[in-house]
């Protein structure tokens, strides 16, 4: 949480009290407190690159990569002194010549899946990224089998059994 | 003394909620009216205890009596009147007792309102609600009181986090709120049709309504809270894929998609255990929601451990909740049967589809939010889940969504004509190819996502507006014919138009920003210009001020195009004082089609500053499309059908003229 968090932590000696008060955002997004409100230092003009179609792509892998201080944010959008530093690796990066997946690759390496915004598909996260193709076929089986079995419009009704006929014909008082 | 007396009225609701919970079922099952209709006047004295009691906490940070714990920890003498009192909710303590103030607050607009509901069906709703109640109240009284006092009173408070103090977060949380505790009379309705088994389109008369509220309240609370990051936080950004946020929009998401197959049991009788189901989980994920950002489970995975108490209390309620409730379902639900009978294509089969489709949507942002932490629980490794995964999953499930939430309307109840819903889909899909075609080759388009996504959002606006045309007898109706139509259309048709041409909107504002928003960054001295997309912004001076609790540091930005001033933007960096905080506050100013945006930096030592502009395309549309999707539940909710007590002709009373 860096810099920010210290701040946070300096300001409220109480541990209890930051967190009820962080408890709160609810709903909101407790981690836009800890990443505080400097946003607008997350970038510096001085780190940027002059040609913009670098830029751009720098900003690309930027997204991509987490923060590793901060609660769930990208380096791009991060003003944490490590989000920082490794945007300047991402850029160093760029500047030796590799490619947008060698740069991710590289600061992977050293810092493990946790780093990538986007997870890598392994054999823990098959599940993850089968979810979605999951859940449609598998909705879309229930949603076919109940289209198929429900009663249609126009369908005979199901036959009334022998002694279902006997209780209408008492009711209706015929003699049986 | 005041506080002592909250502290007693928040017991007596808690007792009245004990009271509504067992009486009404007792006298349900001997049919006893006396026993059930105690449901009604517990519900009321519940919610006057809960509004006491909220008071009474009020009154506390009114006058920063700080011998109360909480006030004490989160507010400060010098803070403005406005956050003293949205103080109240901005802490656990207090927005737990919002919580709890809304739930008695729904209970007792039922027992007021829901006269045409049927007496055993009210008391068991009320009955369900007051379980709901006690679980809640159990919770605040032993593990989060905010009437605790402390026996040495500091002299001043230690201030509220100068992020939430500004009007738009003020708001927030209540408006969240309503929909998160609103989702509990779903949640009620459906577990009461499971004890008293009746569930026909009555059933899904009486629930609508408060699903509309909750709906509704619950789209303005997102909307805001994303509104809030944006201007707040000071780098442009709306939505983050953050958990705390995806806990808010799995509701969302299963709420929308219980509001669309409430309909079909209303008008048509089928779906209702599926609806059922819906509306059970709809609430349930407000609990996970709530558990998720309570327990701090979510925000680190350690901060579970420091206070487990509370965690492990409302895990407790989660699957007592859920657990009883899918448990009934399992129990009762088969004995349900649906009575309508739709052909396949029908716009029951479009709506069943729209219902899988969100629920899909949601199961995506369910697994992709908790799996980071599963995964650790299960083998310690550590991944993160972020953005890109939720905009490659996500995003593809709810296009297609909003492709079927266009032509869902074309389709007729039970039985569609297929050539006609294939010709007037085949028509708006000619218009909007044409329509995407030129704006692409006028703006410069060029990018796949944005293109897909510019035509799917034209698609369904064009869809809606032709389908609005063509119900009020349009293109062959005289304009006068037409508009007597519009005027007879009902309201629920207008919650409809409006609700899906705002779904248009926003997705049109979220595609602009994406595709064409510029942003440039720079150290700059006063004076000295800057081109921002067709604009020109330049620092003109910067100043420092003092505002009622903050130092503030302020900036005039001029925007010119083509050589004349379109308006002056005002950014600001504050530093608050008691808190040891700063915050930034964008200068934004809104056109009709995108917000001039600008943020003040560091000084560099040399009279110049750090700034970053922006011009972001779209935003306001985003705001404007959120506001006319809320707004549509709420004119849906004043169509006569649903109008609660509607069947009873109100006598009217000659009124004095004032």
């Amino acid at each position: 949480m860096g810099l920010n968090q210290d701040i946070e932590v300096r300001a409220r000696p109480d541990r209890r009290s930051t967190k009820t008060a962080r408890a709160f955002y609810g709903l909101l997004a407790a981690t836009f407190v800890a990443l505080s409100t400097t946003g607008a230092r997350a970038l510096d003009p001085g780190e940027m690159f002059d040609d913009p179609s670098k830029e751009a792509r720098a900003r690309e892998i930027g997204r991509e990569l987490r923060c590793l201080v901060c609660q769930n944010q990208s380096i791009f959008d991060s003003n944490a002194g490590l989000a920082k530093d490794l945007r300047i690796v991402v850029r160093e990066r760029m500047e030796a010549g590799d490619s947008n997946e060698d740069v991710l690759e590289y600061v992977r390496s050293r810092f493990g899946d946790y780093v990538l915004l986007e997870p890598p598909v392994s054999g823990q996260t098959y599940l993850l990224w089968l979810a979605p193709a999951g859940f449609i076929a598998l909705g879309g089986l229930l949603m076919l089998t109940y289209l198929k079995n429900r009663r249609k419009p126009g369908a005979p009704l199901p036959e009334m059994t022998q002694a279902e006929h006997e209780e209408a014909r008492r009711l209706l008082g015929e003699e049986t | 003394m005041i506080v002592e007396l909250g502290h007693f009225a928040l017991c007596l609701a808690l007792i009245a909620s004990l009271v509504q919970a067992t009486v009404p079922l007792w006298g349900t099952a001997t049919g006893s009216p006396a026993a059930m209709k105690t449901a009604d006047t517990a519900a009321q004295i519940q919610f006057f205890g809960t509004a006491a009691a909220f008071a009474a906490l009020t009154w506390a940070f009114v006058v920063s009596d700080f011998s109360v714990m909480t006030v004490a920890a989160n507010s400060h003498s010098s803070k403005p009147m406005i956050y003293k009192i949205s103080g109240v909710w901005a802490n656990h303590e207090g927005s737990m007792l919002l919580w709890v103030l809304m739930l008695s607050l729904f209970g007792v607009l039922i027992s007021v309102f829901g006269g045409v509901i049927p007496v055993v069906m009210r008391a068991t709703v009320l009955a369900v609600q007051a379980m709901i109640g006690i679980g809640f109240y159990l919770f605040i009284l032993l593990t989060s009181n905010p009437f605790e006092r402390l026996a040495n009173a500091p002299i001043d408070g230690q201030g509220m986090n100068p992020l939430l103090q500004d009007p738009g977060v003020a708001f927030h949380p209540p408006l969240l709120y309503l929909g998160y505790v609103g989702f509990s009379t779903a949640f009620s309705f459906a577990v009461a049709a499971l004890i008293t088994g009746r569930v026909d389109p009555a059933w899904a008369r009486w629930m609508r309504p408060w699903v509309l509220l909750a709906w509704s309240g619950l789209t303005a609370g997102i909307a805001l809270g994303s509104w809030w990051a944006y201007y707040e936080l000071g780098w442009g950004g709306f939505w983050f894929w953050d958990p705390v946020e995806n806990a808010s929009f799995m509701p969302w998401l299963i709420g929308t998609a219980l509001l669309h197959s409430a309909i079909v049991v209303e008008k048509r009788n089928a779906l209702l255990k599926w609806t059922i189901l819906l509306a059970i989980l709809t609430f349930s994920l407000s609990l996970i929601g709530t558990f998720l950002v309570r327990s701090g489970i979510l925000t680190s995975v350690h901060a579970f451990a420091t206070d487990p108490e509370r965690g492990v209390f409302i895990l407790l309620l989660l699957c007592i909740a859920i657990g009883g409730a899918l448990t009934l379902y399992a129990w009762r639900a088969p004995r349900l049967f649906d009575g309508g009978v739709f052909a396949t294509y029908s716009r029951e089969t479009g709506l069943l589809l729209n219902n899988l489709l969100l629920a899909a949507a949601c199961g995506v942002v369910f697994v992709g939010t908790l799996y980071p932490l599963f995964l650790e629980l299960w083998n310690g490794s550590k991944i993160s889940v972020g953005a890109p995964y939720f905009n490659k999953t996500f995003l593809p499930i709810f296009g297609v969504t909003m492709l079927i939430a266009g032509i869902g309307p074309f389709m007729a109840w039970k039985r569609a004509n297929r050539q006609d819903v294939i010709r007037r889909t085949a028509l708006t899909t000619g218009i909007s190819v044409v329509l995407t075609a030129s704006l692409a080759l006028w703006f410069g388009l060029a990018d796949m996502v944005g293109l897909l996504g510019a035509f799917i959002a034209t698609f369904l606006a064009t869809a809606t507006l032709l389908d609005f045309g063509r119900r009020i007898g349009l293109p062959q109706a005289s304009p006068l014919v037409a508009l007597r139509r519009a005027i007879g259309l009902p309201a629920s048709a207008y919650g409809l138009y409006l609700g899906h041409t705002g779904l248009a909107i926003a997705a049109a504002g979220v595609i602009a920003v994406s595709v064409w928003s510029t942003e440039v960054i720079q150290t700059t001295a006063p004076g000295q210009p800057v081109a921002v997309g067709p604009y020109e912004f330049t620092l003109r001076d910067v100043r420092s001020g003092n505002g009622p609790n903050f130092q503030t540091t302020f900036a005039s930005v001029d925007v010119t195009r083509e050589g004349t001033l379109v308006t002056t933007l005002k950014p600001e960096r504050r530093f608050y004082p008691v808190e040891r905080q700063p915050t930034t506050e964008a200068g934004i100013v809104t056109l009709w089609h995108g917000d001039l945006y600008a943020v003040l930096g560091d000084a560099n030592g040399a009279g110049g500053y750090v700034t970053r502009y922006y011009y972001n395309p779209g935003v306001p549309w985003m705001w404007a499309g959120a506001l006319l999707i809320t707004l549509s539940a709420l004119i849906s909710l004043v169509d006569r059908r649903l109008r609660i007590g509607a069947p009873a002709p109100r006598k009217l009373a000659a009124q004095p003229a004032e």
